[in-house]
């Protein structure tokens, strides 16, 4: 099994420049675990989403990233911090079409359906943090073939 | 999945010209400037040179969120006011699945597996509504 050497880690998040270093990470750690090619898309679209939720409504903040193991499983959890002005109304904000950055409203209701754990944090004020992990593999799926 | 690590792009997406069509191919991981900046590119390029297509290559993007996928509509939108048609080219099948699982169908968008077909959708194929374009 890999060790977390290249998958744990700590980005800023401060510019555009910064959501591309993001989105490079979470594909070589998801690669580097073992993820397949529609799951490590799925990771890095969620990833791309919220580090772009915590640039833009958050002021910027930072990700960190770091595998995990459960039941033999292995999976990668991405957890987005800012200290930005927080979310009044979570519930609004996971849902599809709410927006107040400009954007197509997409970006957390969708984050949240791209990956397997969704957990958000917020405080009025003070900032947010959402924490997401997805695994290489989840027991009831079937296998798929072409 | 690919190996060669690719360095954030910055900067001007090359605008290609082929008759009456503009072809733009993406690569690689974009910075939000950049698609931006394309967007802008092609409402001027589209007005200066009276085109009438714009084919997106996007074979060589790995992945399409909501604010490229913004991008790409509204590129169709503009273009369309500007009297020209849009096709993007080459999704891959990974971005098509993540695409619709965040929720973006992207309805108003043309696409086309192959440059070919979209050439062929742009240079005769569909129907025009109400536009006759003149040829010599």
């Amino acid at each position: 099994m890999p060790t977390g050497a290249g998958v744990e880690a700590r980005l800023p998040i401060r510019s555009d420049m910064d959501l591309v270093w993001v989105r490079q990470h979470v594909r070589q750690a998801a690669a580097q675990l073992g993820f397949g090619l529609v799951d490590q898309t799925k990771l890095v679209t969620a990833a791309s989403e919220l580090a772009r939720n915590t640039l833009v409504h958050g002021g910027g903040g930072h990700m960190e990233s770091e595998p995990v193991v459960s039941g033999g499983v292995r999976g990668l959890r991405l957890t987005f911090s800012d200290e930005g002005p927080g979310i009044a109304d979570v519930e609004r904000a996971l849902s599809d079409g709410y927006t107040s950055g400009g954007g197509l409203g997409m970006g957390l209701g969708g984050a949240r359906r791209l990956v397997h754990d969704f957990a958000i944090e917020t405080v009025p004020g003070a900032g947010t943090t959402v924490r997401v992990t997805s695994w290489t593999a989840r027991p009831p799926r079937q296998r798929e073939e072409h | 999945m690919s190996e060669a690590f690719s360095g954030p792009v910055a900067g001007h997406v090359p605008v290609l010209r082929l008759g009456d069509v503009l072809m733009v191919t993406l690569q690689g991981d974009l910075h939000d400037s950049t698609a931006q900046q394309l967007q802008q590119d092609l409402a001027e390029t589209i007005t200066h040179s009276g085109a009438t297509g714009v084919i997106i290559d996007i074979s060589g993007v790995e992945i399409v969120d909501s604010f490229l996928g913004r991008v790409l509509a509204e590129i169709a939108a503009q273009a369309s006011l500007l009297a020209a048609r849009t096709v993007v080219v080459g999704m891959r099948p990974a971005v098509a699945i993540t695409l619709v699982e965040l929720g973006l169908t992207l309805p108003g968008l043309r696409t086309a597996l192959s440059t070919e077909v979209a050439m062929d959708l742009l240079t005769q194929g569909a129907p025009r509504v109400g536009v006759r374009r003149e040829s010599p």
